[in-house]
């Protein structure tokens, strides 16, 4: 096993344990033995603070059979499962093992199910009742506590209802999406801009493309500027989502709205993160679940 | 060769006076921070929206202030009091005990102001940072010197059985301590633990439990031992029973840690190790509850007079409940229900309400009149009501989590026929709500029995005076 680095890690772990074990039945049949001369009040004689004494009732059998018990249980468990040092127990029993199994028993289980979808394209089973009910469930439990139980996101995680993609959203790109996870990296770009007032210039001319409130002379200046930006998010500002840069003019704002939060960004770049969801479901429920987002934003 | 402390012929009883005060004030003040994080469970607007005010910063306060304030000073308090009057003898060192005392509460006052400010080792009761964690050891070690040096400059022959106890929570307290504390420190309120992943979870779960195990169990069994034969005027019941479940009871709680590890990265035999020994660990943690209990025949009667008494005696049910309890929910399969619910929040508490809180009050009540030279306690009938206001608090809080423990497990695990969970987890959160609020309601009503102690004992310490004990003859060997 890998845990260990030699031989003799698990020799001592099965000593000490068995030692162990075997030495509480032992203090239990030395202390039976116990006999202490009992005076006449049954109790031992010895006097501590003027009134404590012992007496020296013999064990309750109950309690005796009860620690028995256990001792024999634990000598059982150990032989069984795995505990002694290396040795594996006799049921072949780890976690790992019991873990895989079931989700192949819950995998074989819902194939059938899964069968009927698996065969429907997504356009078709984001409209079908039990797909939808399913792809619901699997949202709520693994995809809402980023993207909110409402799937309108919140600063940071992308809004799934709009029809704005990052990354794409096709059915193909929301099944890539969720299996592999996407990191989107923007570096910081103050330093390629120019000053902090070319910065601010260019976070006008940014407002400027979405029609929102800004400077109008400030984002003048920052047209130029906006070149360095261009090769990510394109030169209209549209974005690109083969890299996921974001679109810039449509007025939706992942990483919040106005000239300061432009800035930051500018200043400081945004490294964001969707995991992988590949290993946790099945390719089945992957289809199930991407016909579910993609129907958040095609009613 | 003589020690100073073998001739004097009082007591030495003031860092006693101090540390009872004490730990009646940090029960309050622990328990009060307890039903604040309780009720921020319930109504989320009581975090402030302030850091310092918030449950992840004011929950080790409260873990920290009820264990180590409350119980910490009870044990101390108790400990200087049986040792010197079961070994006949006054207290070696006195100016070293009474520098425990400062460090102590020097030690408390430094978590109360580090832990809202949020310095911490993000170990789970042991959260205090390193330069705070060398004070602890530093006390420890003095502790040690005046409870071993008492005891080895001891009047009587035979060692009492309390203080075999006592013993042992302290040698283990401090190597659990020492271990689980090593860290490299990054700053003077910053440091990493010198263990790594599953390692680190491993020693800090070690430590964990055996906090409970040691600080929380053997100490307070020390604090059984003495006032139980002494309140309810009864022999011991059976020396061999303690022999046993003594060295039982230490060996075997070394290897329960893991139960708290179940269906992690840790080892599969680490994991089964640690389930087979906390089975084993029932007998050896009922010994202790049987012979407290057994101590009590022949004198049943004085439950009906004699509130201390009670207490002292539903301490040992609590006692017995929970370690029943706790071996249970070692076992992987019922671990699998019980792990990360309140169940074990509840278990916890029927532990730390029920045993630990019980057995410490019922032993102050018994001490604070002696110690100024009072024939009892101000008000009875406010012992009484403690009596009343605590049982009730423990059993709604309790049934309280119980339900919501065992129901969001089981939510948890709900699977609908398409393999997707039944419930998300958010609907478990709200489920749990209105057993939050009843939950609150138990910790505000033993909160109000403490409040209760306070006053009684600020009447009782003011009507009295510190008084001086003499040590009596040790009894001739019968």
């Amino acid at each position: 096993m890998s845990d260990f680095i030699n031989n003799f890690w698990p020799m001592w772990i099965t000593v000490i344990a068995l030692g162990g074990i075997f030495g509480c039945a032992l203090l239990l049949w030395w202390t039976s033995k116990i006999k202490v001369a009992a005076n006449s009040d049954n109790t031992s004689g010895h006097i501590w603070d003027e009134d404590i004494r012992e007496m020296n009732n013999p064990l309750p059998r109950w309690w005796v059979w009860m620690f028995i018990i256990t001792i024999i249980f634990a000598l059982f468990y150990l032989a069984a499962y795995p505990g002694l040092g290396s040795y594996a127990g006799k049921l072949g029993w780890s976690e790992v093992n019991q873990y895989d199994k079931e989700v192949a028993a819950a995998n074989k289980a819902l194939a059938p199910l899964y069968a009927r979808f698996a065969a429907m394209p997504v356009e078709e089973l984001a409209k079908d009742k039990e797909a939808k009910a399913i792809g619901e469930r699997l949202f709520m439990n693994n995809c809402a506590a980023c993207h909110g139980s409402d799937a309108r996101g919140s600063r940071g995680f992308p809004n799934l209802t709009d029809n704005d993609w990052i990354a794409g959203g096709s059915p193909e790109k929301i099944q890539e999406t969720i299996t592999n996870g996407r990191i989107g990296m923007m570096p910081p770009m103050a330093a390629a801009v120019g000053n902090e007032e070319d910065v601010k210039n260019v976070a006008n001319y940014v407002l400027s493309l979405s029609g929102s409130k800004h400077d109008s002379a400030r984002a003048l200046l920052g047209k130029e500027k906006f070149v360095v930006c261009a090769a990510c998010h394109g030169a209209d500002g549209k974005g690109n989502q083969t890299i996921g840069a974001l679109n810039l003019t449509d007025n939706i704002w992942l990483h919040g709205v106005g000239e300061a939060a432009i800035i930051k960004r500018i200043n400081e770049g945004k490294t964001n993160q969707m995991p992988a969801w590949g290993a946790k479901f099945t390719p089945e429920q992957i289809h199930v679940l991407a016909a579910y987002v993609w129907g958040l934003s095609h009613k | 060769m003589q020690f100073l402390n073998t001739q004097s012929t009082t007591y030495h009883d003031d860092v006693i006076r101090k540390f009872a005060i004490m730990a009646v004030v940090w029960g309050v003040v622990g328990m009060l921070v307890g039903v604040i994080i309780a009720a921020q469970l319930c109504w989320p607007e009581l975090n402030l929206g302030l850091p310092w005010t918030s449950f992840g910063r004011l929950r080790p306060l409260h873990t920290n202030a009820v264990i180590f304030a409350f119980g910490g000073s009870t044990l101390f308090a108790t400990s200087y009091y049986v040792v010197q009057r079961t070994c006949q003898v006054s207290l070696f060192l006195p100016k070293l005990a009474n520098l425990t005392f400062w460090g102590w509460q020097l030690v408390i006052l430094s978590a109360v102001i580090s832990l809202p400010l949020g310095y911490t080792q993000a170990k789970e009761y042991a959260e205090l940072e390193w330069p705070i964690d060398i004070l602890i050891a530093i006390v420890w070690v003095a502790y040690a010197v005046v409870f071993f040096g008492t005891v080895g400059t001891r009047k009587v022959k035979h060692i009492y059985v309390a203080n075999w106890f006592f013993g042992a929570f302290i040698l283990t307290v401090a190597l659990l301590h020492i271990v689980n504390s090593a860290a490299v420190p990054a700053g003077w309120m910053k440091s990493y633990s010198a263990y790594a992943g599953v390692q680190d979870a491993m020693v800090q779960w070690w430590y964990g439990h055996n906090a409970v195990g040691f600080f929380l169990t053997a100490g307070f069994l020390g604090i059984m031992y003495y006032f139980v034969p002494k309140q309810a005027g009864r022999p011991v019941y059976s020396y061999s029973l303690s022999i046993v479940h003594f060295w039982a009871l230490i060996f075997t709680y070394m290897w329960a840690g893991p139960h708290h590890l179940h269906y992690t990265a840790l080892p599969d035999w680490t994991q089964s190790l640690g389930m087979a020994f906390s089975l084993i660990l029932l007998a050896p943690s009922w010994g202790g509850m049987i012979n407290g209990m057994m101590t009590m025949s022949g004198a049943w009667h004085k439950l009906r007079t004699d509130p201390i008494l009670r207490f002292l005696v539903v301490s040992l049910s609590f006692y017995g409940m929970s370690t029943f309890e706790g071996p249970m929910m070692a076992i992987k399969t019922v671990n699998s229900l019980s792990h990360y619910t309140d169940w074990t929040v509840g278990h916890v508490h029927s532990g730390a309400l029920g045993w630990v809180g019980m057995v410490s009050i019922g032993a102050l009540y018994f001490m604070i009149p002696r110690l100024f030279g009072q024939k009892q306690m101000h008000s009875i009938k406010a012992i009484e009501v403690h009596f009343w206001l605590a049982t009730t608090g423990i059993v709604l809080y309790i049934a309280a989590l119980w339900i919501s423990g065992v129901m969001e497990g089981l939510m948890w695990r709900a699977i609908n026929a398409d393999g997707t969970l039944t419930y998300t987890f958010v609907e478990s959160v709200k489920a749990k709500h209105p057993y939050y609020i009843i939950r609150t309601i138990g910790g505000l009503l033993y909160l109000s029995g403490m409040s209760t102690m306070l006053w009684n004992v600020i009447k009782t310490a003011t009507s009295g005076k510190a008084a001086t004990a003499n040590i009596p003859a040790v009894a001739a060997h019968a």
